[in-house]
């Protein structure tokens, strides 16, 4: 397809300004202007309508259909979300007015924080991370606060699961912590030996996505977090995966000092291709003092960590994630888990009689293929069933991810599928399935239905080409 | 209450009795009965979508809107094109997510690579990565690419954006090395204070231009020495002013970031926004987060992808630059329709009246008696003035007017004026400011 650079012509243009209405200031010495200018498209309107619409049709989006990508809540975004935050009175207000003029934008941001809380038995909340991987370091910097107030200068190891999260390591260093990686149990759940192992008193804390990455509830949480607290660290929920357990059970009860979220998983926010996310962190008291501040908005706090980012969050995704909470309500929040969990127990039991499940255990909210026996005899991999799937309409699961499972793939459904679509993806499973026994070479050609086939990802790397240059 | 759930109560049951269960309860059996909520959440029932949209908009009303808004430090009110968020809108980009499945995601991976591109022609630099949260934590972003075993000192113009600053002194705090910042003399950067500042444990220099008052830094310059140290040189950069300023390339900056919030994206109390990144080549792997590259697929056709992730989070773990994964895809497209409608002329009109009008405004104001410039020299589009009242007064008397004024900062006023002011409104705020002091 044609890029918006090879469109138009030079000197096409749609004018949306008006002339300069003031007389002309002198302009700077031309040492301080640009030597030349942008070369920006230059075509119409129209054009520029029409291209985008062609590379919307090759865009599939939660509105396109099935998106079980496992760890990303991929659930229906609501419109009444989208509608709220385009008001005006939200989206046209400036962050540095006075504070009389913007009540309501703080009523916003208090009511979400108060809400929040409820949900995650978190006592304080802050919403100015900007999505789930800015949450996990400036949670982890309340935690190297603590330990710094306290005089307590050798602890600077983070525990974390090999079956974390990548950013949850990657976060850790950002915070200036080494990692302390422990190796899965056989259930793939925490191994308690190696935790305990791991334990000391250079441990400033531990990181855990619970439900985790295998999408099991580990049943030794308790135990878990008083082998971290007894040793003199603090406990990290990851909460990537809380679209499991809203209402039945939270991080706070569950011994977690901190906690991030992720609004545009857990509160329906729309994912926009990779953001804009939001992802609040919430805490105990104790550790309330410490949290971020804006410090063009706000008074700044002695002890706070500091600023992450810019003002206070994320503010327009805030509001979409409110609009969400408040249609649900509490019995809402809890239905949209328990219907997540049902949907991913109610697929899993179909799909795993075509592919084996990594861990043969009643899931949460999404569980894990593993293709190893199909890759060594069949030579199919987990990427090739990915990309077979997307022939039958579907957006394929989470490939290869988490890594304690070979060649894995990993499904959530989300509450917002009907019972037809989870049973059209079984379907799915269960032809791929017939295709590799009778001809499993064809899976290597898959996708056939789409745009492009597969793409030259090794020459993408190893010669990148990472903005157009026009011919000369 | 409003549901986004499908299935019905029967339904469910079913579902739950062809997985041989009974009850949801049975879903939940490894969760510790200890810590099974026996209640349920403390919050409010659910509402209906009309309910729901009367009490949000109640909450909006209490909001104030200013159709005359003079004020911008970080944040910029600017006209957006229509088709900017007819365009961002679409429901397949408004509800993908990152484009892991390039065969299925080739528009969004397709329109990532064109922003890219086009933030390359803005800045002048070679590449550009798919975004970051917005423009201060690009910029701390930036100090931690240039840190290497030898220099791991992070220096900071004082005359950045407060919150940039604060950003990077946090990313600097939590990765244990030096944070210095460097003085202001009259508004800009002291030169020779950055000069004695520098030295072999030097990482890099955060200059921003314009910078937090408008004014226009000797960026070259301070440039200069900077590389003259063996540090690295990072400009943030307000985009619009690119329009017809000289680029971060033109001023030998190694790293470009900025807000991109100027370029279409609403105000919207703060956010969301938008970081943008770009560099020089050599620089390439060492950027944070996303990067859409080109490439061919296995029929030779055109085809773009997810590239260089051996850099990032999912791979390197603990031992990556920088934990970004979701970044502002959204707003990144956002930020591309509004720069492709524009186009090159538009860009640079863009530019040119913000830069004419707040000059205009700035001589009007300063025919009032104790209005002038706090500092001399070049200024883009903000400018601050002394105030002969009380500010705070002045500051209410406009507000009565519909006018929301530049921020008080130390009781000067930091203005900002853009193309969507018109003379007309610019006459009448003058007039209406006279009347104040004369009161």
């Amino acid at each position: 397809m044609k890029l918006i650079f090879e469109i138009g012509a030079p000197g096409r243009e749609t004018r949306y300004l008006p002339e300069c209405d003031v007389p002309q200031a002198e302009l700077p010495a031309s040492s301080k202007l640009r030597k030349q200018a942008p070369k920006l498209p230059e075509l119409t309107e129209v054009e520029l309508s029409r291209h985008y619409t062609r590379l919307a049709k090759q865009t599939f989006g939660v509105n396109s259909g099935f998106y079980p990508l496992g760890s990303c809540t991929m659930k229906y975004n609501p419109r009444i979300n989208e509608a709220v935050a385009a008001n005006p009175q939200f989206s046209a207000i400036h962050p540095l007015q006075p504070k009389e003029t913007v009540r309501g934008c703080e009523e916003v941001l208090k009511t979400a924080e108060e809400l929040l809380c409820q949900v995650t038995g978190m006592d304080a909340m802050t919403l100015q991370p900007a999505a789930g991987a800015h949450g996990e370091y400036a949670g982890l910097l309340l935690i190297k606060k603590y330990h710094a107030l306290r005089g307590d200068a050798k602890r600077t190891k983070i525990i974390v699961p090999d079956s974390a999260h990548g950013t949850n390591p990657a976060s850790a260093s950002m915070a200036g912590f080494s990692v302390i990686n422990i190796s899965s149990a056989a259930n793939g759940c925490v191994d308690m030996e190696a935790l305990k192992a791991a334990c000391g008193d250079e441990v400033a804390g531990l990181m855990l996505t619970n439900p985790n990455t295998v999408g099991l509830f580990d049943p030794n949480i308790l135990e878990i977090t008083q082998l971290v607290h007894a040793c003199g660290g603090l406990c990290y929920y990851d909460g990537a995966n809380l679209n499991a357990i809203m209402g039945r059970v939270r991080p706070g009860d569950m011994g977690f000092d901190v906690v991030h979220l992720n609004l545009h998983k857990t509160f329906s926010t729309p994912h926009g291709g990779g953001g804009p996310g939001s992802g609040p962190i919430g805490c105990k008291t104790f550790l309330s003092g410490y949290l971020p501040y804006s410090k063009s908005g706000e008074k700044s706090i002695a002890e706070s960590i500091g600023q992450v980012r810019s003002f206070y969050g994320n503010f327009g995704i805030v509001v979409r994630a409110l609009t969400y909470i408040l249609t649900l309500g509490s019995d809402g929040l809890k239905d949209a888990s328990e219907t997540a969990v049902l949907n991913a127990n109610y697929l899993m039991h179909q799909v795993k009689q075509f592919f084996p499940v990594a861990y043969n255990h009643v899931c949460m909210h999404e569980f894990v293929l593993t293709l190893e026996q199909t890759k060594k005899e069949k030579g199919v991999s987990a990427l090739d069933v990915a990309k077979g799937l997307i022939d039958y309409g579907m957006h394929p699961p989470t490939m290869y991810f988490p890594m304690i499972v070979h060649e894995a793939l990993m499904l959530e459904p989300t509450e917002t599928e009907n019972r037809e679509t989870l049973d059209q993806a079984a379907e799915a499973f269960k032809a791929i399935k017939a295709k590799i026994d009778m001809d499993p070479a064809q899976l290597h050609l898959c996708p056939t239905t789409t745009p492009i086939g597969r793409p030259d990802e090794v020459a993408a790397a190893r010669t990148p080409v990472l903005r157009f240059t026009p011919a000369k | 209450m409003g549901s986004y759930i499908p299935s019905t109560a029967d339904e469910r049951q079913e579902m739950l009795k062809a997985i041989g269960l009974t009850a949801i309860d049975e879903l939940y059996q490894d969760v510790p009965e200890s810590v099974m909520l026996k209640s349920p959440l403390n919050i409010p029932k659910g509402l209906s979508e009309m309910e729901v949209r009367a009490k949000m908009n109640a909450m909006a009303a209490k909001n104030v809107v200013f159709p005359v808004v003079l004020r911008g430090a970080g944040a910029y009110d600017h006209y957006i094109p229509a088709i900017v968020g007819s365009v961002t809108s679409k429901e397949e980009f408004s509800t993908t997510y990152t484009p892991y499945q390039a065969e299925i995601s080739q528009g969004i991976l397709q329109s990532i690579f064109e922003f890219q591109t086009m933030v390359c022609e803005m800045t002048g630099m070679d590449v550009s990565n798919a975004s970051l949260y917005d423009g201060a934590s690009a910029a701390a972003e930036a100090a931690m690419m240039c840190l290497d075993r030898r220099r791991n000192a992070v220096h900071v113009a004082a005359t950045a954006h407060p919150d940039v600053i604060e950003t990077i002194r946090t990313y600097c705090w939590g990765r244990d090395i030096p944070f210095v910042l460097i003085p202001a003399k009259e508004g800009r950067v002291d030169a020779s204070a950055l000069h004695n500042s520098l030295n072999d444990k030097t990482a890099c220099f955060y200059l921003q231009q314009p910078n937090f008052y408008g004014l226009l830094e000797e960026a070259e310059e301070l440039i200069k020495s900077v590389h003259a140290a063996g540090a690295k040189a990072i400009m943030g950069v307000n985009p619009i002013s690119l329009g017809i300023l000289a680029t971060p390339a033109d001023c030998g900056a190694d790293i470009a970031v900025g807000e991109g919030q100027p370029l279409g994206l609403p105000l919207s109390f703060g956010g969301p926004y938008l970081g943008f990144m770009a560099a020089k080549k050599e620089l390439t792997r060492s950027l944070p987060g996303r990067i859409v590259g080109e490439t061919k697929d296995t029929k030779g056709n055109r085809a773009f992808v997810l590239t260089l992730q051996a850099r990032e989070q999912h791979i390197r773990r603990e031992k990556a630059g920088s934990n970004v994964c979701s970044n502002q895809a959204l707003c990144a497209m956002t930020a591309a329709v509004y720069m492709a409608s524009m186009g090159p002329q538009g860009i640079r009109q863009a530019a040119e009246l913000c830069y004419h009008k707040a000059h205009y405004f700035a001589a009007q104001l300063q025919q009032i008696s104790g209005f002038r410039l706090v500092y001399k020299g070049d200024f883009f589009h903000e400018f601050l003035t002394s105030c002969p009242i009380d500010p705070i007064k002045l500051e209410k008397a406009l507000m009565d007017k519909n006018i929301l004024p530049g921020l008080i900062v130390d009781k000067q006023i930091l203005w900002c004026v853009t193309e969507k002011q018109s003379k007309a409104t610019l006459d009448v705020t003058i007039q209406s400011i006279k009347e104040v002091c004369a009161q």
